[in-house]
Order: C-alpha cells, then sequence, then structure tokens
C-alpha cells in the first residue's frame, strides 16, 4: 500500500505515537494522567510491536529519570504527561537539559493550578517556555494546532532533539490529544542532517570510558562555562528555528494571536471579521520557544493592536508584549480553568478592540 | 599473591577522607568488574552523595543521576541495552529516603540491574544528618539529642524490606569494617554481578561503611561503631537468593 495515500482517522494523542514509532522512537516511560492516557496505552503494544520498549513507570518523576538513562545511550525516546505530571518531571528535564541528553517530553496540558481538572488547558506556557526546572536551560517547545500537524511536528521533534542535543517539548492541550481527525501519514523523513551520536554510553569496548555529569565542580569555572556553551546553543536554536504561521497580517489594523487548539479557533473569528470587512490577520506562534518576536515586530508597522487569545489567564501575552516593544497596545482575551473561548467569543473581543 | 590496582580503577588519588569506606567499596566494585572481564561492557551510575565523583576513579563509562533516581536511569539504559552490565552506587539518602520508590520498584521489576548500596547511617556530603537508616539514638546534625524513634521512626532496613518482593534474585548485607568483612563484602559483590550476566534479576549488596568524619570518632573507633552498633541494628547475612 502506497503510504502517502493512507488517511487515519486517529486521536491527537494516538496520532503523536505513531509518527513518534515511525520517527524511530524505541523507548517510552510514562505514568497514567488525564487526558493523555491513551499515549501510554497505545505505546504498551505499538512499541514492542516495532521491537521498541515500553515500560509504565512507578512516577512521573521515575519516567523521566527512564529517558534519562535511555537517551545516554542513543535511543530515541519519548515521555508524556498532563500539566501536574510534567511538574513532576521538572528536576529530571533539568538534568537531561544540562546533559544534553535528547528526548521528547509531550504535555498535554489541563486545568491548574494544583490538581486542578481535567479538561484541556494552556496555562503551562510559562513552565514550558521560560524553564520549569532549575537552571540556565531552555526546551524547544512545539505548538500543533491540528492532528496533521501533531503528526509533523512530532516527528520534527525528535530530529530537533537529536540535532540540538536538547529535549524538546511538545506541547499540546487536552482538545487536541482528545480530538480525533483525518491525518494523512506523511512518512518519517529526517528535516536536517543529523549528527553521529558521538557522546554514547555503550561500554567502552574499543574507546575510552565516557562520563555524561550533569555536576560541574571542578575546576571553578566549569559551570560557567558550560552553561556559556548551553547558551551558545540556544542563541543557534533562536537563529535557526523560529517556526510561526501569519495569516492575511500585511493589510491587518489587528493582529489576533493565539497558539494551538486557540489558533484554531481564533482562525474562525477572523473569518467572521474578515467577511464584515475588517481587516484582521492571525500570527500563530508554532515554536513558543523560540518565541517568534521579529513577525509581532514587524506586524506593528501595519497593525493598530494585537489581541492575545489563549486558555489560561494569560501567560504568552507577556513575550507579545515583549515582542511588540511597547509600540502598539496588547489586549487579552482568555479563559482559564480548562476553558476554551469560541469563534463567536473571539469574534465579539475583536470587535471591541478593533479600530480601523 | 600480588596486590595490584584493578584496571577498573584509574591511578589517582580519591577525594574521600580517611577511614571511609568508600574507597574499600570502590576497589571491591572494580575487582568484580575485572575479575568477571566485563569492563568494556559496564556501565555505572553515579549518586548524590559522597560518591558523586565517583566517574573520576571509575574506568569504565558512567552517567550521573539525579538524587535518588539512578535505578529508574539504570532501568533506561539495561532496557535498551541488554546485554550490558548496569550498576548503580548509592548511599543511604540516595536509595532509602528520596530515591525510595525507585528502589522498590526496581527491584520489583526485577530489573537485570546490580545495585551496590553502601550504609553509613548518615548524610556525609552534606555534613552529618539523619539519614533513613540513621539508628536510634545516634547523634547527626539533625537529631542532635539522637534519633528517636517515636518522632523520627527506626531506621529503615532495605534488605529486610526488599526481600518480600518477587522480583529481587539477590540481597546480602556485608560490612567493610574488618578484613574478614571485606573478602566477604567482595564476594557479595561479584556475585551480584554474576547473577546479572546471567540473567537472573534484580540484584542488591547492602555494605555496612564508616563515615569517621560526621560520625566525630577517629578512623579506628569507626571500625569499632560498624562492628558493635551497625552490626547488631543491620544483621549481616543473605536475605534472598533466588540461585
Amino acid at each position: 500500500m502506497n503510504s502517502t495515500t493512507e488517511k487515519l482517522f486517529i486521536k491527537g494523542n494516538e496520532v503523536m505515537c505513531e509518527a513518534a514509532v515511525r520517527a524511530g522512537c524505541r523507548f517510552f516511560a510514562g505514568y497514567p494522567i488525564t487526558p493523555q492516557n491513551e499515549v501510554p496505552e497505545y505505546m504498551s503494544w505499538r512499541l514492542p510491536q516495532a521491537g521498541g520498549i515500553f515500560l509504565q513507570a512507578e512516577s512521573e518523576i521515575a519516567a523521566i529519570n527512564m529517558l534519562f538513562g535511555a537517551s545516554s545511550t542513543g535511543t530515541r525516546c519519548m515521555t508524556s504527561s498532563s500539566s501536574p505530571g510534567i511538574s513532576l518531571k521538572q528536576e529530571g528535564i533539568s538534568y537531561i537539559a544540562g546533559a544534553e541528553l535528547p528526548c521528547v517530553i509531550a504535555n498535554i496540558q489541563r486545568g491548574g493550578p494544583g490538581l486542578g481538572n481535567i479538561r484541556g488547558s494552556q496555562a503551562d506556557y510559562f513552565q514550558a517556555t521560560k524553564g520549569g526546572g532549575h537552571g540556565d536551560y531552555r526546551l524547544i517547545v512545539l505548538a500543533p494546532a491540528t492532528c496533521q500537524e501533531l503528526w509533523q511536528l512530532t516527528m520534527n521533534a525528535f530530529d530537533y532533539a537529536d540535532y540540538y542535543r536538547n529535549p524538546v517539548m511538545i506541547l499540546g492541550d487536552g482538545i487536541l490529544g482528545q480530538m480525533a481527525e483525518p491525518v494523512e501519514p506523511i512518512p518519517y523523513k529526517p528535516i536536517v542532517d543529523l549528527p553521529d551520536k558521538d557522546w554514547i554510553l555503550d561500554g567502552c569496548k574499543n574507546r575510552d570510558p565516557r562520563v555524561i555529569r550533569t555536576l560541574f565542580l571542578r575546576p571553578s569555572d566549569a559551570l560557567m562555562k558550560h552553561n556559556l556553551h548551553l547558551q551558545d546553543k540556544c542563541h543557534t536554536i533562536q537563529t535557526e528555528l523560529e517556526l510561526v504561521e501569519k495569516v492575511n497580517i500585511d493589510d491587518a489594523k489587528l493582529v489576533v494571536t493565539a497558539y494551538g487548539s486557540t489558533a484554531r479557533i481564533a482562525r474562525g473569528a477572523i473569518q467572521m471579521a474578515r467577511h464584515k470587512g475588517m481587516k484582521v490577520g492571525l500570527i500563530r506562534p508554532i515554536t513558543l520557544w523560540p518565541f517568534p518576536y521579529v513577525p509581532f515586530l514587524e506586524a506593528t508597522e501595519t497593525a493598530k493592536k494585537f489581541l492575545v487569545c489563549e486558555m489560561s489567564q494569560g501567560q504568552m501575552i507577556e513575550d507579545v508584549m515583549l515582542a511588540c516593544q511597547c509600540k502598539r497596545p496588547v489586549e487579552f482575551f482568555g479563559y482559564g480553568g480548562g476553558w476554551y473561548p469560541t469563534s463567536e467569543k473571539i469574534f465579539d473581543h475583536i470587535q471591541a478592540v478593533y479600530e480601523e | 599473591m600480588k596486590f595490584t590496582r584493578p584496571e577498573t580503577l584509574y591511578d589517582t588519588q580519591t577525594h574521600y577522607c580517611s577511614g571511609c569506606g568508600h574507597g574499600i567499596a570502590h576497589r571491591l566494585v572494580a575487582q568484580a568488574i575485572d575479575e568477571l572481564g566485563i569492563r568494556e561492557r559496564v556501565i555505572g551510575t553515579a549518586p548524590v552523595g559522597c560518591a558523586v565523583l565517583l566517574y573520576d576513579y571509575f574506568n569504565c563509562d558512567i552517567i550521573e543521576c539525579s538524587h535518588g533516581r539512578s535505578p529508574a536511569a539504570a532501568t533506561g539504559i539495561k532496557r535498551c541495552l541488554p546485554d550490558r552490565i548496569v550498576f548503580t552506587y548509592q548511599g543511604d539518602g540516595d536509595l532509602a529516603a528520596i530515591g525510595t520508590a525507585e528502589t522498590i520498584h526496581t527491584a520489583n521489576r526485577g530489573e537485570n540491574i546490580t545495585v551496590i548500596f553502601i550504609n553509613n547511617a548518615i548524610y556525609g556530603m552534606t555534613g552529618g544528618q539523619m539519614a533513613p537508616t540513621t539508628m536510634v539514638s545516634q547523634i547527626t546534625t539533625t537529631t542532635p539529642d539522637g534519633r528517636d524513634a517515636q518522632l523520627q521512626g527506626p531506621p529503615i532496613k532495605v534488605c529486610e524490606l526488599l526481600s518480600s518482593l518477587d522480583g529481587v534474585a539477590y540481597l546480602e548485607r556485608v560490612s567493610v569494617s574488618s578484613p574478614k568483612d571485606v573478602i566477604k563484602a567482595g564476594q557479595a559483590i561479584k556475585k551480584a554481578f554474576q547473577y546479572q550476566i546471567d540473567g537472573k534479576g534484580f540484584s542488591l549488596v547492602e555494605v555496612l561503611s564508616m563515615c569517621p568524619t560526621d560520625w566525630k570518632v577517629s578512623p579506628a573507633k569507626a571500625l569499632d561503631f560498624v562492628n558493635n552498633e551497625m552490626k547488631t541494628a543491620f544483621p549481616l547475612g543473605v536475605y534472598k537468593d533466588a540461585g
């Protein structure tokens, strides 16, 4: 069968699994938490079928540390969880970033803080993009808006992780994870020339022993030098990897901006506005880190205002304000607590703030 | 018989205090690896604790794990590379306090790894606080009047605790506080690696060890402390041997 003509009708959580396996993921460890339970369930049968390892860990902490080990062997590996579970993983993520081990971490966000609820949410933006764990590091954060994009970005995530030797987070939400839609399963093809993994631990046969370390005590400036190296890498990633979608921006007087599921809803609102003759466009960041600052600054040339829509009380808005450099007012519309805005509600807000 | 440095140890000075048991335990692990001829197949984990720098001493691949999570990391390594030999080297705080869940579940899964557990009844690196294995009445910097079983509970006995788990292949508690004990400890560590080579599952050797600096006694008195106090609270012996 020609795989390019294949169509799957499949849930977001399962899209991520199937794309991961086809991209060469051979190790998954995770812990059940709603709304991402389909991920460990799917991986539990699919990975062994592909010759990989599935482990249901005793905790999210154990799961991320299993990845720490698995990645050190050069195996493509992944874990997934939802917001409270991702909080538990943060120490491990910091170690993985510090040790420059590639892996993919999916956060199918639910409402918080605390146990919150089990509805889709976007309240973990700060955690994903500003650190989460301790120390100077960054995650590459990808924000798919559709199941088809989730397919592609999951595959890309493994390449970015290996290429930059950096953990990559897929920042989805409960809506994307639970939504089934048709997906064309585009075959995996590396999007970059992947470097040899000449750093892995596999026993020191015919070579000197290797150490993967996360402690830098000696000499006294060892950690400073390591952190400068990490920072250089971050600058490289910022230069090379800013993904963004722009819709009807050229003449837009109002730029709506949103990511993930909310961007999909906002798209409907923008169509309504255009039907009414209002010049409204959309900037949809696809990488949340690195954040695509430049398109926003460019848009300040024509746009009079920006409207940020999120399923949170307002987190990405801080990056949009930074990007706009106070040249234009930035309005906010969002719901927290696991609620999403409708296109109609966003359109109402567009009408309220729109100026010709 | 010629006494030489094992190939698995680098020819270097360690940072350990006088009378510390880590040096002996390191040597026993290295000797076992040498004798079994597995150095080039070994991947070890370094803990958080005094042994955090063990990669400066061991001539094999090492990964440095977060506090208590070595068994989880070792699980990831071993599952990906089942024909390699994976060991963790952990202290009492690492293995029996912050990492208790990882210890129990890794043991219960019967992960085919070897755990070297150094029990010196105190937190060494941070300066002598109470460990999960600190004994009743033992004075530490956080139990200045001695550990009170009513307030802090009694010490955790790891071999006894894990012996109830069906996934475990081999558990033995040994000591490095006398020449005779060191020989027995070496045999137990070698056996634990042999079990892994034979695919028998999870093995753990608990090593009662000296910390004169944080016990605030001389190295000679530290040996007495292990022999008289610790061996009473933590009886030596084989706690499980699935054969």
